[in-house]
Order: structure tokens, then sequence, then C-alpha cells
């Protein structure tokens, strides 16, 4: 081993613990090789979990070192060879035993504590401390401010492990160690009520505390002392967001108590507050448990208000036979009378893969129609195309966690900090280790704190920008030739293309200045390794699929991609968006993204599924409710999706589902879709049931049922595939593995990668080359899965927004997400935290316009488009330059989407939900006064 | 914060803005650090703000001094509430700050103390109701050897008593503002009663 074997035992380190000879690996602490030789010692300020330095503070982990003085922390202190540590003398055990005595002393009572069971008790337990000796000295009254924690001071030992994990971990910065001495204590910003301070409720703070100073509010009763705690838990992955965060469900009978976060690959015990808080939609009182059919004569209305608390004024009971055989004979019927083309199917980005594939099935196979897509077509669809095009894979090249890696991070067009707020920490982590990270985003953000350079360009002018850099990159010899020659192909087109978009002619298009277009140009190609991601900033233009092109011309000319720290990465929205629109539920592919015009593709699929298949690409999502107008579709099948408030113009897609003659919709609440819908059925949420998602990363990865369905509900699976019999289709699946088995079959992607393997390994990535071997995480390392092997490079046009600001329509209106709520609110707007945090609609302006305007904070506005008004309240946001607009889309009472501009990409076929033209009204003071 | 005072919660001013000559002091001192450890001038710069702003230091003026340096403000919060030097809710025009450590007190701190009380009306820890005054009991100031001693804003009134403490205040009152040092007009930390060797300073002429 030390005898110059070379490798990594050569610099390992050889030593005594408790007189046997142990090894140390580089860089491990006495404690970390105790740990690995199962010698237990006590640490509280210590957290052996990923992204936690040891802080040697609170002394619990004593050891006593030969020929040393004094006592040594063993949770920083490292070995050296051939010392003699001794784990288990009575001088370390008296010293660690001192000091759970000191701190057990200001302890509350252990019968009135917030957590009798914390580590911090039962390491006093082992130590064997039940009272301690001394006065007790402060007592700081609970904090009960915030919605979603709980904090009791009184039990804080000062372990400063709260501070790491905000600071060092999360990278928010809201908690400190104010004072010295007797008056050191926990703070939020300047000591600030939590629940008023900066704080974004990630929770890692709770989920690092020892002792439950820090803890969910659900564990404690009003005076902050444990009312509750599990006895089960299930190990799963968010239904939110695309990053995939890894979670284990802490349940006491049948109730979800808590979640924490697990070591997934993409979140490494992380979480942000959806993911954490998040869950009690899912017995929300207005979730619906029963089959309902809408009752005869109930007049489907566009206009009229909805009450999801009372759907008996519109639909009445029905037993599960009835419901599904009034759906199957109504999609039925239109299939005989107008043929596969009068239905259309909108699956969920929402749901398993299992559940997307099988929905895609049905609509190919049962209705005998290409039409089925969800709500990818509204994120990331340009992005798709323009990467299919450019390096023949829609997907990521390489995992976020490739940051780490990177010496330039450019991010455009996304706001992880709200949006992908785990991966956004790991950004952070980046940055703080030296990373240069490069912002691009007309509206500013979390992140433009960490930023090297934040540009704030014109909404918009994206292709502008970019083509500046390329111009920089080309004409000052900074491309990379050798990758240039050996990968790419059409670099003399994009040469051409932006001779002329110099900086200095692009500066006042995009409103960055030359010098800066300049500078971040050549750090980008100049970097070792530099990786981009975007997000619906890119891809929710006319010019979406412009925006990816450019951005793909800008990794592959300078050779940043395919590398350790390099890549393209579309941070992909929700949980499975990735997983859908692989598994086919998209209207121009089968499953892998196989053409659905492909003979020979169709030929296996119409092999395998037994059904003959529509050879032309479907309708994607705003083609088909344009198509329910133009009376070419009159029946659909709508599972988890909610396109009357996705949907842009949203009142245009009201119209389109209250005209269908037959809507049957699947899922958990009265949505605004389900309204229309004529058969209401009954499905699962994410904790109730078993499938696996893939996050942006592409991980496949388990999600697991934790909770028994409540009422009526019923599997998603289990109702497509009744659905499916009652069309004439025999299918038989057990459950989610049978399918996944036969899903594999036609998707190369998933090979060595089976049921049993992600149940067990919770998580594979691929593409995954052996049954026993990781998966790649970055892929594209020598050449593309193009025709010609090479990444091919697209020269693009500059092109205007499809609306630009006017007189009567002066300003600029841009949509998002915000941290708390997820796409149209139908789950976060029912989760008691996140809508007590963010509880209402409210529009971000830029204070410089409200104080024109005369518009106090808080005061109700009206902003207009040419497809509709809403009214809302209006919030000042430094973040929002002066002349735009920013609404988030989850609020049904001021839905964004009755305003946005559903002009497509003509590619990507994406909406332009990022740019439209607006009016900004106040509303008289009588209505503003609250 | 605890470390400070307890009292009424302080009213803090909306902005705060370096006057543009601290400005370009400001910028001194961040210049004397190498780029990328703008943080090391955090002190000098909320000294700075706490002597613009009446002697005590706003959140605001924290606020300002973090986006500067582009730190954290939390940290900057640690930082001003670390250092007892730093008000962090108003103080009177004449800020005193009583020593009352081993030294001091064998000399006889306690009678400083209570005259400040007697003379002013308020405990440790107030201000007097027209802003003049503010007591603050601390440790060692690092004058022992004129103990006791208390400091007023930047400077030391050395080798008092009770009556020297009131004489003190009351000049202080008049709008007077009397030699820094000793009360007793003792030479630096020459010892009391005057210098007891080297009297004759023969080797530099017989000068006395
Ligand atoms: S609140 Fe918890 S984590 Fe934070 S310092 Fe106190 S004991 Fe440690
Ligand atoms: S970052 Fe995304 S996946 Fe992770 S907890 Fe939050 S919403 Fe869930
Ligand atoms: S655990 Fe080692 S000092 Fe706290
Ligand atoms: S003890 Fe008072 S100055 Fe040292």
């Amino acid at each position: 081993m030390s005898d110059g074997g070379g490798g990594l035992a050569g610099r390992t380190i050889k030593f005594f613990l408790d007189e046997a000879e142990v090894e140390a690996l580089p860089g491990e602490t006495i404690w970390q090789v105790a740990q690995r030789n199962g010698v237990e010692i006590p640490h509280l300020c210590y957290s052996p979990e990923p992204g936690y330095r040891p802080d040697g503070n609170c002394r619990a982990c004593m050891v006593e070192i030969e020929g040393e003085r004094v006592l040594a922390a063993s949770c920083v202190r490292k070995p050296a060879a051939g010392m003699k540590v001794r784990s288990a003398s009575e001088r370390a055990k008296f010293s660690r035993k001192m000091v759970f005595d000191l701190l057990v002393s200001d302890q509350p009572s252990r019968n009135a504590h917030p957590d009798p069971d914390s580590k911090f008790w039962r390491w006093a337990d082992k130590v064997g401390v039940a009272a301690g000796r001394f006065p007790a000295t402060h007592h700081p009254k609970p904090d009960r401010s915030h919605p979603a924690m709980a904090v009791r001071l009184d039990a804080c030992i000062e372990c400063n492990l709260c501070v790491r994990a905000c600071r060092e971990v999360q990278v928010n910065d809201v908690i400190g160690m104010a004072a010295r001495n007797h008056d050191a204590k926990i703070i939020f910003d300047f000591d600030d009520p939590m629940g008023a301070s900066t704080c974004v409720a990630c929770g890692e703070c709770v989920q690092a505390c020892p002792t439950g100073a820090l803890i969910e509010s659900a564990l404690v009763d009003e005076r902050g002392v444990q009312a509750q705690k599990p006895n089960r838990e299930v190990d799963s992955v968010c239904p939110y967001c695309g990053v995939g965060c890894q979670i284990t469900y802490k349940i006491k009978d049948d109730k979800l108590l808590y979640v924490d976060g697990r070591t997934g690959p993409s979140n490494l015990n992380r979480l942000c507050v959806k993911g954490r808080f998040g869950f009690d939609y899912v017995s929300h009182p207005q979730r619906l448990t029963k089959p309902m059919i809408r009752k005869p004569g109930m007049k489907k209305d566009a206009h009229a208000p909805l009450d999801p608390s009372n759907p008996w004024s519109h639909f009445r009971e029905a037993t599960w036979d009835e419901a599904l055989d009034v759906a199957a004979a109504g999609l039925k019927k239109i299939r005989d009378a107008h043929g596969p083309k009068g239905l259309a199917g909108f699956g969920s980005a929402k749901g398993s893969n299992e559940e997307a594939y099988l929905f895609q099935k049905l609509v190919r196979a049962g209705f005998g129609t290409n039409n089925v897509d969800h709500c990818t077509r509204l994120c990331h669809a340009s992005s798709v195309a323009g990467l299919l095009e450019g390096i023949g894979s829609g997907a990521v090249t390489a995992p976020f966690m490739a940051a780490k890696d990177a010496d330039v991070i450019v991010i455009i067009g996304a706001n992880p900090a709200e949006n992908h707020p785990v991966a956004a920490t790991f950004f952070k982590n980046a940055v703080k280790r030296g990373a240069t990270l490069i912002v691009m985003d007309p509206r500013g953000q979390a992140l433009k704190r960490h930023a090297t350079h934040m540009l704030q360009f014109k909404p918009s002018r994206d292709v502008a920008m970019l083509s500046a850099m390329l111009n920089v990159i080309i004409s000052e010899g900074l491309a990379d030739k050798q990758y240039v020659q050996a990968h790419t192909e059409d670099f003399d087109k994009v040469a051409e293309s932006v001779k002329d978009r110099t900086p200095e002619k692009m500066a006042p298009v995009c409103g960055i200045d030359a010098e800066t277009l300049r500078t971040v140009a050549r750090k980008f190609a100049r970097a070792e390794a530099a990786i981009i991601f975007w997000g619906m900033g890119i891809s929710q233009h006319v010019h979406g699929t412009d925006n990816t092109r450019c951005l793909i011309a800008l990794s592959l000319i300078t050779g940043q991609v395919g590398r350790p720290g390099t890549g393209l990465h579309p941070l992909r929205g929700q949980n499975n968006v990735q997983g859908a629109s692989d598994v086919g539920l998209i209207p121009m592919f089968f499953p892998d993204y196989m053409s659905v015009e492909d003979p020979a593709r169709r030929a296996f699929y119409e092999k395998l599924w037994g059904a003959k298949l529509d050879p032309k690409r479907g309708l994607t999502v705003v083609e088909i409710v344009n198509a329910i107008h133009a009376d070419e579709i009159h029946g659909m099948y709508i599972m988890g999706e909610n396109p009357a408030m996705s949907d842009p113009d949203v009142q245009h897609a009201r119209e389109a589902l209250a005209k269908l003659d037959h809507l049957v919709v699947q899922d958990l609440f009265l949505t605004e879709t389900a309204y229309y819908a004529d058969v209401f059925l009954p499905g699962s949420a994410w904790p109730e049931k078993t499938g696996t998602v893939s996050n942006t990363n592409r991980q496949v990865q388990m999600g697991r049922q934790a909770l028994p369905l409540p009422g009526d509900a019923r599997h998603d699976l289990w109702i497509i595939q009744e659905l499916a019999r009652r069309l004439g289709l025999g299918w038989n699946y057990a459950g989610p593995a049978d399918v996944f088995a036969e899903m594999k079959q036609g998707m190369p992607s998933l090979d060595n990668i089976t049921w049993e393997r992600v149940d067990r390994e919770s998580s594979v990535t691929y593409p995954c080359s052996a049954p026993d071997k990781p998966g790649d995480d970055i892929v594209f390392s020598d050449g593309f899965p193009t025709k010609s092997g090479r990444g091919r490079l697209v020269p693009v046009e500059i092109r205007p927004p499809a609306e630009e600001p006017d007189e009567q329509y002066p300003m600029v209106l841009t949509t998002g997400r915000q941290l708390e709520h997820w796409h149209t609110g139908a789950m976060t707007r029912r989760a008691s935290v996140l809508d007590a945090i963010e509880p209402e609609a409210h529009t971000s302006l830029s204070p410089g316009d409200m104080a024109r305007m005369g518009i106090s904070s808080g005061a109700m506005v009206r902003v207009s488009t040419r497809r509709g008004t809403i009214e809302l309240r209006a919030r000042p946001d430094n973040a929002v330059p002066p002349g735009m607009i920013f609404i988030p889309f989850c609020y049904a009472e001021a839905a964004a989407n009755v305003l946005t501009n559903p002009q497509l990409d003509p590619m990507g076929k994406i909406p332009e939900f990022k740019f439209c033209a607006a009016r900004l009204d106040p509303i008289a003071a009588t209505a503003a006064a609250e | 914060m605890s470390a400070h005072d307890n009292s009424a919660p302080v009213a803090q001013p909306a902005r705060f803005a370096f006057t543009p000559a601290n400005l370009e002091k400001a910028k001194a001192h961040i210049a004397k650090y190498p780029p990328g450890r703008q943080a090391s001038a955090v002190l000098p710069l909320l000294d700075l703000a706490q002597r613009q702003h009446d002697n005590w230091l706003p959140r605001a003026a924290m606020d300002v001094v973090a986006d500067m340096l582009g730190m954290a403000r939390i940290r900057v919060y640690e930082v001003a509430t670390f250092y007892t030097m730093f008000n962090l809710k108003p103080v009177g025009k004449h800020f005193f700050q009583i020593c009352t450590t081993t030294p001091c007190w064998l000399r006889g701190s306690d009678a400083v103390v209570a005259a400040c009380k007697k003379k002013l009306g308020i405990g440790i820890g107030q201000t007097t109701a027209d802003g003049m005054f503010t007591l603050k009991e601390v440790e060692c100031l690092g004058a022992c050897v004129n103990a006791p001693i208390i400091q007023v804003n930047d400077d030391f009134y050395e080798d008092l008593d009770g009556r020297s403490t009131e004489a003190l205040i009351d000049a202080l009152k008049r709008g007077e503002k009397p030699p820094v040092g000793s009360v007793k007009q003792r030479q630096t930390s020459a010892p009391d009663g005057g210098p007891t060797t080297l009297k004759d300073l023969s080797f530099a002429g017989g000068k006395r």
C-alpha cells in the first residue's frame, strides 16, 4: 500500500485507532476513518452529509492523541502516519461528557422539547448525560412567524450547522451567528422574525439542526413541543421541477408528516420549499375522489366563474364503470363519425414515464391519431427542435452538476434560483469555488449577486446579443479550429451570417455595450471548460429555435461540449418533461424521437402494439386548440394537464374546450380545464403511485407509492388501461413494471436500464453502456448522433418579436414562474405552506414605473393586451427593468395567459410567452385601498 | 441586538449614503486590498459609516457597506454585532464608555459609575432624554496605568474619581471640551505625584 504501489493507495496514511492499525484516505479526518471502521465518536457540530465542512466548534468529538498535551477534535483533525489515537480513553470520554453536561444544562426539559429524539438527545443518552449539573442561562422565546418552520432557540447549542446549511450549502445567506460570547445567537437577517426575513424556506437548516431548535412546524404543537413523529418512511423523488430531487417521505400511519432530502445524484440531500413543504395538496378539501359525469344540459360557459369546491353544480357522481363507459363511448362515437382526426389527447409531464407511454399509445393505437402532445410544447419545444437539428439529440449533453468542473458558467433566459432552486445551489457553490458566472436575462434575479457579469439585455434581442458574441469569437480567431474541423459542419455559413454583427452594431439593438459583449465572448471562448444553461427565456419566443441555434453555435465553435465542465443544458421545467418527451408524448415522434413518418419505425410499432397507426405527424398543443375552433377536432382526453390555464391567449383555449362535443379529464381537482369536462376521472397524486420519471440530467428515477389512494380515486395507469380496453385494445398490464418493460423495446436510450435496476439504485443515468456500470453523465465527447456524425451549425436571421410595443400597448409583458408555485398552481396553490407564502396574484413592476404612474405597492392595477385584461396587485421589484411587466402564470384569479400572444415559433411550435405588447393602468384609489 | 441592549426597537432610517468625502475615503480603504478581497475593508467602512451617522450604525448603512464590498448582508450583520464598538442604536452626543475591569475597579471605578448615574439620572445602557449622554460599561480600555478611565467618544479621560467625573460632565454640559488625558494633570503615564526617577536630566544638559 504505502510501499510505492502508486495510485490512491500510495497517498493513504496508516495510523492507530484504539490499538488497531487503520488507513486514512487522502483528506480524511480521524472521525471519518473511525466511522468507516465502525468506531462511534459523538459529534454535534459536524455533519457527515455531503456539502458540510467540519467546523470543530462543539468539542463533542474529542479524542486523545498519544504524545499531545491537549485533546483533539476528531471531526477536523487529520491523522498523521503512525499517530496513536485513543477514541475511548477515560480522558476523552470525560471531556466529551462534560460538553454534554454543559449543553444539557441549557436545554429545555426533554418532555417540553421540540425534538426529544433528536441527534443531540440520542448522543446525550449514549454519553450518559440525562440532566445537566449547571445553572441554565438563556431562554429565548420561540419564533413561530414562519408557516413551515418553528424556531426554538432555547434548544440551540450554537453548533453553527444551520449557518453552514444556509451559507455554504444552499448559499442563501439568511442565517448568521450574531454577537459573541454568551450573547451569541442564531439570527435571520438582522434578527428579524424568520417569517419576515429573506428566508426562501428551502428547509436545509431544519434538516441539518441536530437539536430541533429549527424544526418543521408540522411536528410541534403551538408551544413548540413535539406533537407527533413518523412511524415509517418511503424513498421517492420530488413531483415538482426537472431537477428531480430525491426525497424521503416521513409518514405516520397514512399521513405524510414531513419530507427530508435524500442523497440523489441531482440534489445530494438538498431540497427547495416545494419539494420539502409542498405536499398537503394531496389531502386538500377540494381533492376529487369520485368519478363524475356532467349533468345533462349543463352548459359549458367559457366565461362563467368556477368554484372548485363545488363540482356538484355541474356534475353528478358516477361509478367507475359508468364513468369509463361514458368516457369511452363518447370518444368512440367521434372516432366513428369524424375519423381518428376528430380526436386528440393531452398527456402530462407531471406523471410517470409509464403513464406518458401508455397515454400516447392509447391515442396512437386507440384513437388512431398522432394528435397527442403535452406542455413540453409550451416550454422547451424550440430547444428540443434546435438540439435535434444541431446535435441529433434533444436531451442535455451534461448534467447541471457539471458546473462544478466549469470555469465559465453561462445562464441565459433562466432564473434557476426560483425555477430550479436546487440546481441553483450548485451554481452558487461553483462560484464560491471560483467559477465565472455570466447571467444573461432582461430581468434581474437572485443569482445576479453571484454573477461576475450580469447582462440585462433588451427583451427578445437574444439573437443580436449572441450573434455579437459569435462575431467576436470568430473574428478574433478564438474559435476552436480543430474541434470545428473534426466535429461540425457549416461553420462557414454561420461565420458569414455573423460577419457584420459586430458588438458595436449589436450594442444598440440588444442594449449591452460592445466592451462587455467582447469581454464575455472572450471569457467563454478562452475558458478551459464552459457550460451553457438556458430556460424558457430562450425557448418561449417566436425565434426560440433561432435562440437555441445560437447557443449551440457558441458551444460548438469553441469546442465547449463533450468534456467535463462543458456542454449544453436546457433546464427542463417539469419533473418528467424529459421522460414524457422521451417516451413519445409528442405528435411527431414515437418513443426515443423516432419520426412517426418513418415507415420502418411505424411498422415496428404497428407490430408491437398490434394496431394500424397514423402515418402523418399530429397537431401540437396550440394547433389542437385551433383545430377545435376550426371544427376539425371534436373530442379530447386530457390527463393531468391544464390548458385552460397554461395555453397562451387562454380565453381562446377555454372557448375551444367549451366547444368540444366530448371531453374526458383525468385529474386531482376541478381544474380550470376540468370545468369543461363531460366525464371527470379522479386520478392519483404523485405520493400515491409508483413509477419512473426522468429529470433534466437524463436520470431515470424511481417514484414510490407512500400513501393510499383517497376515496374512490384510482391509479392513472389503471384508468388509461380501462379506457383502452373500452376502445377495443386488449391491454393487460399488471403494473408500471410491465409498461416499463414494453417501453424499453422501442427505446435504445434505455438499454441496460431495467425497472429492477432503477428500483434498486433509485436513479440511473441514460445512456448507459452496461447493466453494472453507471450511465454517461457527459455525452458527445466524440461526435454527434446526427447523420453525418457532426454537429450542424445553423445561421439565423435577427427577427423581431411577433408583437412590438406601440402607442396603445407601450410596455412589454413577460410571464414566468415563482419559487413557491408550480406551473398553473393546481397543486401548489392547494399546498398550505406554499399558498401561505405567496397567496395572491401580483405583477412585478419596476419601482421607477410605479412611481411615474403613481402606483403604490400593493395597489390594484389593470394589465391589458390585445387579447384580454386582468386585474391584480402591483409589487415593486428592482429586478424588473423599466417598461416591463412581469406576471407569474399560476394565479387563476388573474390568469397571465389571458394576455399572452399565441404566435408560434415556426419550428418548435412554441408560443411567445416571454414577449408581448401590453398596457398598465392604475385602478382608482378606492379599489386599491387595502 | 442583545449584545448591546434589549430596550425599545430602534427606528431605522430607510436610507443611508456615504457623503462624497467619505465615499472617497471608503474607496481608499477598499483599494488597500487585493482584488477579490474587498471584504477586508468591512471594519474601516463600518467605522466610517458610524462616524458619519451620529456614532451609531443603522441597518441601511450595513446594507450599503455589504453591497459595496460584494458581501452577503448577513456577513456584515455578524461583524457589526460581534464588535461591541459598533453602536446598533442611537447614542448620546457624549458617549461614555466606563471601564470597570479589575484595575479600574480597584482604583475606584464604582465611584465613577455612581457619579455618572447620579449626575445624569440614567443607568448603564441608557441615554438621557435630551440625547446628550449615553452610559455604557466596557471591559479594559487598555489604559490601566491611569485607571479609572472613561472614554468619551474618541477621547480618554483618566485618573478619575467621583468629583472629577462630575466636573467632566458639568463641563461637557456647558459645551466645553475639557483637555483629554489625566484629569490630575499627570504627564501621560508618569507616576502619580510626579516622576520618581530621572528627575535630574543631567544628560540633557542639566535641564529639568
Ligand atoms: S439552530 Fe440548530 S443548527 Fe443552528 S446553531 Fe442552533 S442547534 Fe445548530
Ligand atoms: S428543486 Fe425541483 S425537484 Fe428539487 S425540491 Fe425543488 S421543486 Fe423539487
Ligand atoms: S463534532 Fe467535532 S467539534 Fe463538534
Ligand atoms: S482595566 Fe480599565 S483600562 Fe484596563
